[in-house]
């Protein structure tokens, strides 16, 4: 998108009056029209310190606005609101109320790190994406979002065994996020795919399904992993001053 | 496949024409058809797969999500594997997202001395000795038969021809971005290009196919959210399988098993949720390679893919 890439005028800020006669002219309607000016008082100036603080956020103080992230950005080219430059820039003020109002979307970023690869100051905006949607979770201002639990689940499995088996991890997601699995264009994929499975896959899948796959030595690295990720938690809710 | 590389035997094979082979999850399950069709292209070319034993899951994107040193260590404990168990010199990962992972575990133990620490303790307690980095090279399967055959050879073992077959090459995110990660890349003529990716084109050029000019190559199919952000995948990949056929491609080429099934899945809900039905099919890159050097379709799972692979490769008689 070029320059024009936000209107900072938000439609409700626009106020028209209806009938307004000033020095007997009217000016009724569109020749009324003014902006309702907006004071920010609410600032958070802990808000970069915290973001940096999480992981992906490390390098956010680098960015000069350019706006090579939100140009290359595959999520905006779908949703015109998807906008990390001004997400960082809000970040940096410490502009939280602002943040907040997009804070529904701000997960949906694909890690695609487009924007990492054109950005000229190294700030590694999909990390910074990613700590922003951990901070808006952790501070309890959206539960988790569905690619958190897709994730959660994911790492569960790795760390208990190793490895994961991708059916069981659909099938957990879909029961943890409380979504149907019988929606038609699933159940159209699933018919697709076990007509052509080879009996001896399908067999194969069947097994993994029942004795789930798993990496031979592997419980020591599993205890390992799960005392650093509890440790790697605190340090986030510390960081975040939370108790 | 039973024996390790480095165990020395006389061997006339170099450095890249036999490695440690690291499939990762996906390749055991929903990519099963790309394991199949890797290994049948290795033996119809001579090359060695040596499977690294007891390997892990590297961390995939979600993992990283969670803890980004988590992940570090996950992929480093597949390459010590490698490189202590196996005396390997070269891995090689045909997943994307492995190859994508492995590449980012030795940048981040090579420049980051935080990563160093967190990896050298897990692994202490996990066991097993740490990896250190510079002593494994990670490799993706397009390099495995473009170093360790290239295309010259690859045409004189060629048994068949795509000739005629057209062609889009998707590379997708992780096989490119980001660039730093990927020192071997943008190293002029020979090299790969991080921004205009041709090895794949290269390969399937050199087994006659016709690549179709693909804007799209290294366009994201939203594979990060293809069931937790469902709608959104569909819009991306619907407009990586409408831009394939604008370029008048009849298969888009893949070489990651999550950009596969993304693709094929939501080719599905595209036609089931917003009612747009796209013709173009879905085949590995190593499944079109197989077909060229003589390889049933069958050992090569082509009658495994969704689209409909087979169906075309009948109709164009190369199958």
């Amino acid at each position: 998108m070029a320059i024009h890439e936000k209107s900072l005028i938000r439609p409700e800020d626009l106020k028209v009056q209806d009938k307004v006669v000033l020095d007997g002219v009217d000016v009724s309607g569109h020749w009324s029209t003014f902006i309702q000016s907006r004071v920010v008082t609410d600032y958070n100036e802990a808000l970069e310190e915290e973001i940096s603080a999480l992981p992906g956020g490390e390098h956010i103080h680098r960015c000069w606005q350019c706006g090579s992230c939100t140009n290359s950005c595959t999520v905006n080219a779908v949703n015109p609101d998807f906008n990390p430059r001004f997400w960082i820039y809000l970040v940096r003020m410490g502009m939280e109320s602002e943040l907040l109002r997009d804070k529904d979307i701000i997960w949906q970023c694909v890690s695609c790190n487009k924007c990492t690869y054109a950005c000229p100051r190294d700030v590694m905006p999909e990390g910074v994406m990613k700590a922003t949607a951990h901070w808006l979770e952790l501070k309890g201002h959206v539960p988790k979002s569905k690619s958190t639990q897709f994730d959660e689940e994911f790492t569960a499995q790795v760390v208990a065994t190793g490895k994961i088996e991708e059916g069981r991890i659909i099938r957990n997601f879909f029961a943890r996020t409380g979504q149907p699995l019988l929606q038609d264009w699933l159940l159209e994929m699933a018919k697709r795919v076990v007509r052509r499975l080879p009996f001896k896959q399908g067999l194969a899948m069947g097994w993994a399904a029942l004795f789930r796959p798993r990496t031979r030595k592997w419980a020591k690295a599993s205890a390992a992993l799960g005392e650093y990720i509890h440790e790697q938690e605190a340090r986030n809710r510390k960081a975040l001053n939370l108790e | 496949m039973s024996r390790k590389p480095g165990t020395e035997r006389r061997s006339t094979l170099n450095k890249y024409q036999r490695v440690a082979y690291y499939p990762g999850c996906a390749l055991e399950g929903t990519g099963h058809a790309y394991n199949a069709s890797t290994k049948a292209v290795g033996k119809a070319l001579g090359l060695e797969l040596h499977e690294v034993a007891d390997w892990n899951c590297c961390g995939a994107m979600e993992v990283k999500n969670v803890d980004p040193q988590v992940q570090t260590y996950l992929s480093s404990r597949v390459m010590a594997i490698a490189v202590h168990e196996m005396n390997a010199k070269v891995v090689m990962a045909p997943c994307n997202g492995c190859y994508h992972n492995l590449k980012k575990a030795e940048y981040d133990l090579a420049n980051d001395e935080a990563s160093r620490q967190v990896v050298d303790r897990i692994s202490k307690k996990a066991g097993h000795e740490t990896y250190r980095a510079g002593t494994l090279e990670t490799i993706h399967a397009l390099d495995w038969i473009k170093d360790g055959i290239g295309e010259q050879e690859l045409k004189r073992r060629l048994k068949g021809s795509l000739k005629g077959l057209k062609v889009a090459n998707y590379y997708g995110c992780m096989y490119t971005r980001p660039r730093h990660i990927f020192p071997e890349k943008d190293r002029g003529p020979g090299s790969e290009s991080t921004s205009q990716p041709h090895f794949m084109d290269d390969l399937l050029a050199a087994a006659g196919a016709q690549n179709v000019d693909f804007p799209l190559k290294t366009a994201c199919c939203g594979g990060a959210h293809t069931l937790s952000d469902s709608d959104t995948s569909t819009k991306l990949v619907l407009n990586i399988l409408q831009a394939a056929e604008a370029a008048g491609a009849e298969v888009i080429a893949t070489e990651c098993p999550t950009c596969h099934s993304g693709l094929e899945m939501h080719q599905v809900r595209a036609e089931k949720v917003l009612g747009r039905k796209t013709k173009v099919r879905m085949l590995y890159f190593t499944q079109l390679l197989g077909v060229a050097l003589g390889v049933g379709p069958r050992k090569l799972g082509v009658h495994e893919n969704v689209s409909d692979g087979l169906a075309l490769l009948k109709e164009k008689g190369l199958a």
